[in-house]
């Protein structure tokens, strides 16, 4: 009976250290004690597929095809080839709202209502993608200007005031100059969003008295 | 006559049924312990390719989760970002970092960087994060506060009766939907409600489940198809 209990303290002791406490920090796979079926061979969002030579479970489109409802812009976006990656050159149709062209120019107007909702969803989205670099107010002060980026615009610049809002719209969804195109991280519609508050930000900054209804200047004082 | 056994024999039923109850209780208690997601999950935390700081972006930076994770509001699954992404900001800042340079490589082939996966539901849990972020369930819920590792490591359990104590009991969760993604939230930080004290999880809770509807599926369909 002693060397039994030696023999079992030595086994608890040894499991023990082995296997340590929860919680323990360890780089090795969890151990799945009853795995049935909790690995399965599909194809799943982001994982690697043994079916295609390169490995990659999510396939780009085929060359050469375009996605099913989806169609080719009249002219690709960005202004490099890399920056078309994100959209894949595809967009949904070649109108202004998905383009922000009219025609072979850039439209000016937003394409959708610009309701208070629009404003409060482009903030939003702003703060999230945009503010980083372009900084709370847009005046190209964000965080990474002080990680040694030059040449962030200041949407305050004549230059982006008087920009179209297809011009706009099509630098989110493709970049411009040292900016990278944000179409895969933010729909059609949410840019148009963003553009509705670039401009509000303008506005918070150069706005005059005289845009005002008479009644509002009024209020003023 | 000599004796057919030996005079120690006589304890020998009663030392095997000690012997015997004692290895099946330490085989239970260890199995309690051991074979379950709290010991096999909690503290995964593997090298990934590119030794990505979420606490240097997060903390330091001010970045919204969802600058990465693009999707989660509006998908099951939670998108790990494309490299574009990462190259949004690294064409220009930290350019020659070797601690980028496979990142750099991915940008040129176009191959994706293989992040290592440290939360996986079994594939018969059919998860989706876009109902539980636009809900107000927090990030923090589920995952920790990611904001503050280095290295990720897997903190909750996340097995299934971790995700049914809080599909009973939603409102220890639930929050504002602006605050989802602001990991640091407390409780008190929403002020001091009608009777000026300063509310609690559970005032917050139960209010955002009675005006959202918040009834969470409790039924194996819930989950699994």
């Amino acid at each position: 009976m002693k060397y039994f209990f030696l023999a079992f303290a030595a086994v608890v002791l040894a499991v023990v250290l082995i296997a340590g406490p929860r919680g323990y920090k360890s780089t090795n796979r969890p151990f799945e004690f009853f795995p049935d079926m909790d690995r399965q061979p599909k194809v799943k969002a982001q994982t690697e597929s043994v079916f295609f030579a390169d490995g990659i479970g999510p396939r780009q489109a085929v060359p050469g095809t375009v996605p099913l409802g989806w169609d080719i812009p009249a002219k690709a976006g960005g202004d490099k080839p890399e920056m078309q990656r994100a959209t894949n050159g595809y967009t949904a149709a070649p109108d202004y709202f998905n383009t922000g062209k009219m025609g072979d120019r850039w439209g000016d107007g937003l394409p959708v209502p610009a309701t208070a909702a629009l404003m409060k969803r482009g903030q939003d989205r702003y703060v999230i993608n945009c503010q980083i670099c372009h900084g709370a107010n847009g005046g190209g002060n964000g965080v990474t200007s002080k990680y040694g980026w030059v040449g962030i615009a200041n949407y305050h610049d004549q230059r982006i005031v008087d920009m179209a809002d297809g011009e706009i719209f099509n630098t989110i969804a493709n970049g411009k100059n040292t900016m990278y195109g944000y179409g895969g991280n933010i729909t059609v519609a949410d840019r148009w969003a963003i553009v509705a508050y670039v401009r509000a930000l303008q506005k918070a900054q150069l706005g005059r008295p005289s845009d005002l209804t008479p009644e509002q200047q009024a209020n003023l004082k | 006559m000599a004796n057919i056994f030996p005079k120690w024999t006589n304890h020998l039923p009663i030392q095997i049924l000690v012997a015997g109850g004692v290895l099946f209780i330490s085989v239970i208690a260890g199995m309690t312990y051991y074979f379950t997601p709290k010991y096999t999950r909690v503290g995964y935390q593997p090298v990934q390719p590119v030794p990505f700081s979420h606490s240097i972006h997060v903390n330091q930076l001010g970045l919204d989760c969802r600058y990465c994770h693009s999707q989660v509001e509006n998908a099951a699954h939670s998108n790990l970002p494309t490299t574009q992404t990462c190259m949004n900001c690294h064409s220009q800042i930290k350019l020659n970092s070797p601690r980028l340079a496979t990142v750099r490589d991915s940008w040129k082939t176009g191959q994706p960087i293989a992040w290592v996966r440290i939360h996986e539901a079994p594939d018969y849990v059919y998860f989706n994060h876009s109902a539980h972020v636009n809900r107000g369930v927090s990030c923090v819920s589920c995952h920790g506060q990611i904001n503050n590792m280095a290295v990720v490591w897997h903190h909750e359990p996340q097995s299934m009766d971790w995700c049914l104590t809080c599909h009973r009991a939603p409102e220890n969760h639930l929050r504002p939907v602006n605050q989802v993604t602001n990991l640091n939230w407390k409780p008190e930080d929403e002020g001091p409600g009608k009777d000026g004290k300063l509310r609690t999880q559970q005032e917050i809770g139960e209010q955002l489940k009675v005006a959202w509807n918040v009834n969470p599926p409790v039924t194996c369909a819930g989950c699994h198809r």
